[in-house]
């Protein structure tokens, strides 16, 4: 398909101009703007900022949740050939000056006052930023910087304009080639500046596309648009794809309305990270305890029925007279209210990625019913790399290449994509470039994995933490820390691990029990602990998590690739990983090398073979003071299981 | 950011209120003047409430008057003064614990509504349009509050802080002209202070209410404020900026403290 997004916005507007393009909800309706709507609101705003001195080719950001009228923006500049920039609304303002400078940025289009203010305080750091336009006027009234001016004055101004000038917008959209650079995307790097993707029309059309018809997605779908606009995923569903298939865009009232606009608007095409659909079923869990008897066991009973046999009805294989009966009896009292009260009885295809996701989360949204699948893609591809096709949802897999994809895996393991809707380069970073686009066209993911016997790819980890086994009965099996850790965490009761393995005879992995599970677990259990580091020492609680350890090994055991992961030895530790002591990242990731360096000893009887170990360890309070906890670990060892070749 | 302080709106003159023999207020004096923030602070029993009391019409002072726009009163019970446009929230939150947000928020409208129970009742056309005017300015106040997301709540469901901010909500609905507060911020957390401190300066520049509140978070009065009037067993100790009260003698003795 070649065509330009502007020129998507045209076709539908004369096609279709009085259906629904988006709605916002605002002051407790839902607003309806259409097709024809919005392409006279794009065009009043691309004027506006042609009049302004919006430039061809020049960037401009876009800051804000999920409202129409900022879509309306990223389309006007569009047309112009500018080239929209969404930043994370979340982002400090310090962390905006170095997007900012680097493109050049002289225009921002901001949603409120939280974000006029991050632009005023990093004005002197960002001379060229001279025009500010923001959507919503609360609290601006006394605000009289210059270059600051309402996004409703430029409109006005550029209605004003196109009157005069009534060939202006159309002239200025003819102009720009599919290949011309659409958005730019900043990824948050880990470590040093945020790099800028930078992609095409044709790149984010084609991959869109090709997402809309894997899923038939037609004009009657509705989407809710929740997630920041600046994370491509935001940006293909309520975006890209909105231009693509034609389908109304809902905005929700504000962040904390999310879940009651979800029920509202019953969306018929859903995505959300794993957390999201966590957090929906722990408030499902918690509602139902406090629920009456014949509530709750009626709940108990069918969910049963579910776990069951859901899956296999999900996979479109019939269930037989009985187990079908039991279902649809199911369906009729505890699924299908308890879809529509998650607001998501409309759902036809609901994706999940970003991380992975436990089995159990998985399969029970599965079960009761709702197309939940996986996808595999990130900013650079745009998205859609490998989808899950409707009846082959797998927790552990993220799907089959898309059309148009080739995968290959290098010799260190690295997945090889191309694609038609790979970046087209990092902006001004060509070293950066040349480093994950190779000469020939393959990206470098630096994700580890393989396409399983079923066509499916399947990831294991960072390419950099997989390591090798050395020695021992597994001498150079693959060790991938990651996978062994979320196997484990999948476990409620588990809310850490640090795995190690890699130049080692074994793997040997510690844990962090989780206080509210666990301790829960031990109330109903009539267990008496004093606290955190006694609980984590209890022998029931070894026995628990030696338990959730040997339920991991048996099904390793049956991965090809990963028997040689299994975990010979474990010990609960006697205090909570935390970002303040230095032993996670800021975004809960574990540091595993730091833990190494401070808990070596702890790691010196894992691999020592001693059956119990002293620590001292200091701890640092929310308060700033600090102190030390002490205690006697245990060093468990667990089963191995003898590796089965898989029967797939 | 400048706002324009306009002439005198609300004038207590020599105000006194005894409660048979306990003199509650003596001889209060102070004028309150158009879109200004004007605070009445005071130790526990100084007569802070009783004060705004005088001013809402719940009590009736026996000696002075108050003006309001230049029309002095003697007596008036709280429904005259609420026609005039004053308004109040409570220290002690008066809210239907068991209705919504929403109809929480309507009932200020209630001066407002000029369809009679009968034209409602039986959903005529004209009651039914002026419900739905009625609604939308709820609304623009839910919106103005950031409370969307407990429109259809029970009140009594909510937090502390929360139902404040719907106490401030049905105040708003009445579209005053005089918005008294007593300790908007009476229980509250730092961040929920701040929340309201915002919304209260946003009530004052963005409507041009005027506001008079009554508040113990020294912090909060000093910085919100344009004046404030000191109150002391019943007495007037002090009057004048945050800046002016902070070194005037008397108040740091009764009040602020003083270092031996």
């Amino acid at each position: 398909m070649q065509t330009t997004f502007p020129r998507l916005l045209l076709e539908h507007a004369k096609r279709r101009p009085t259906a629904a393009a988006m709605r916002e909800k605002e002051y407790g309706i839902w607003q309806t703007t259409t097709w024809a709507a919005m392409a006279q609101l794009v065009e009043a705003v691309a004027c506006g900022l042609h009049q302004a001195g919006l430039q061809r080719g020049e960037h401009m950001v876009v800051i804000g949740a999920n409202r129409p009228r900022l879509y309306a923006t990223m389309l006007a500049a569009q047309s112009l050939g500018a080239i929209p920039v969404p930043l994370y609304q979340d982002a400090v303002g310090a962390e905006c000056v170095f997007p900012i400078n680097n493109a050049e940025v002289r225009f921002a289009v901001v949603e409120d006052q939280e974000q006029v203010d991050k632009m005023l305080e990093i004005r002197d750091r960002c001379p060229q930023l001279t025009h500010v336009f923001y959507d919503d006027p609360r609290g601006l009234r006394n605000y009289d910087q210059p270059g600051l001016a309402a996004l409703e004055e430029l409109i006005g101004a550029g209605q004003a304009f196109a009157k005069i000038h009534t060939q202006l917008f159309i002239e200025q959209v003819d102009m720009a080639q599919p290949d011309d650079v659409a958005a730019m995307f900043f990824t948050s790097g880990t470590t040093g500046n945020p790099k800028g993707v930078v992609h095409t029309h044709n790149t984010l059309i084609n991959r869109a596309a090709v997402g809309a018809r894997f899923d038939k997605l037609t004009e009657n779908d509705e989407v809710l648009a929740y997630l920041p606009p600046a994370w491509i995923g935001q940006n293909i569903f309520s975006y890209a794809q909105w231009l693509v298939a034609g389908y109304v865009v809902n905005c929700p009232e504000s962040g904390a309305t999310v879940t009651i606009d979800l029920k509202e608007v019953g969306p018929t095409y859903y995505f959300a990270p794993p957390r999201v659909f966590e957090g929906l079923l722990t408030t499902v869990m918690i509602r139902m305890e406090d629920a009456g008897t014949l509530k709750r066991k009626m709940f108990h009973a069918f969910m049963d029925v579910a776990r069951r046999v859901g899956p296999t009805k999900m996979d479109g294989k019939s269930l037989g007279f009985m187990d079908g009966l039991k279902y649809a009896l199911g369906n009729l009292f505890v699924y299908g209210p308890l879809r529509n009260s998650l607001g998501l009885s409309r759902v036809r295809v609901a994706y999940t990625a970003g991380e992975a996701i436990g089995p159990d989360l998985f399969s029970f949204y599965r079960s009761i019913g709702i197309n939940l699948k996986q996808l595999y893609g990130s900013t650079e591809t745009a998205v859609f790399v490998c989808l899950q096709p409707d009846h082959e949802a797998r927790a552990d897999t993220v799907g089959v290449p898309c059309e148009g994809v080739e995968i290959k895996l290098s010799d260190t393991g690295e997945i090889l994509v191309k694609s038609p809707g790979l970046l087209k380069e990092y902006y001004k970073n060509p070293a950066a470039t040349a480093e994950v686009l190779s000469a020939d066209g393959w990206y470098h993911t630096s994700d580890a994995g393989f396409i399983d016997a079923s066509g499916h790819l399947k990831i294991i980890d960072r390419v950099k933490d997989v390591g090798r086994i050395k020695g021992g009965a597994n001498d150079g099996a693959m060790f991938a820390p990651k996978y062994v850790e979320n196997k484990l965490k999948f476990f409620s009761q588990i809310k850490e691990v640090v795995a190690y393995g890699d130049q080692r005879d074994q793997v040997c992995v510690m844990v962090n029990i989780d206080f509210e599970a666990v301790g829960n677990w031990a109330e109903r259990r009539n267990l008496p602990y004093a606290g955190y580091t006694d609980l984590a020492q209890k022998p029931e609680v070894y026995e628990l998590i030696r338990e959730c350890v040997e339920k991991v090994n048996a099904d390793l055991s049956r991965d090809e690739l990963l028997a040689g992961s299994q975990i010979s030895r474990f010990l609960v530790l006697h205090k909570e990983l935390d970002a303040d002591d230095g032993e996670l990242t800021r975004t809960n990731k574990v540091r595993r090398g730091f833990i190494a360096d401070k808990y070596s000893v702890l790691v010196d009887a894992l691999y020592g073979g001693r059956t119990e170990q002293y620590i001292e360890t200091q701890v640092k309070f929310e308060d700033g003071r600090t102190g030390s906890v002490s205690a006697t670990l245990q060093v468990r060892d667990a089963k191995t299981f003898a590796p089965v070749k898989a029967a797939a | 950011m400048t706002k324009k302080i306009g002439d005198v709106i609300l004038d207590v003159q020599n105000i006194s209120l005894r409660f048979g023999g306990v003199k509650a207020l003596t001889d209060i004096s102070f004028n309150v003047k158009e879109h200004e923030v004007r605070a009445i602070i005071g130790p526990n029993g100084a007569g802070k409430s009783s004060m705004l009391n005088c001013i809402n019409g719940v009590y009736s002072p026996q000696e002075g008057s108050i003006s309001f726009r230049g029309q002095t009163f003697k007596h008036m019970n709280s429904r005259q003064v609420a026609e005039m446009g004053i308004a109040r929230t409570f220290q002690n939150l008066a809210l239907f614990k068991g209705m919504s947000v929403i109809d929480n928020i309507m009932t200020g409208r209630n001066l407002r509504i000029k369809s009679n129970l009968f034209q409602q009742a039986l959903r005529l056309g004209a009651a039914q349009r002026e419900e739905e005017q009625h609604r939308e300015f709820v609304e623009h106040i839910i919106d103005f509050l950031e409370i969307q997301a407990f429109r259809k709540t029970p009140v009594g469901q909510l937090p502390y802080g929360l139902q404040k901010r719907v106490d401030l909500g049905r105040a708003l609905a009445m579209e005053p002209q005089v918005l008294l507060l007593d300790e908007p911020m009476a229980g509250m957390n730092l961040e929920e202070k701040q929340d309201m401190s915002r919304f209260i300066l946003d009530v004052n520049d963005e409507f041009g209410t005027t506001i008079v509140l009554i508040e113990h978070d020294m912090g909060v009065v000093m910085d919100i404020s344009d004046r404030v009037v000191v109150l002391d067993y019943g007495k007037k100790i002090g009057d004048g900026t945050p800046e002016e009260v902070r070194n005037n003698e008397e108040v740091i003795s009764a009040y602020l403290g003083t270092s031996h």
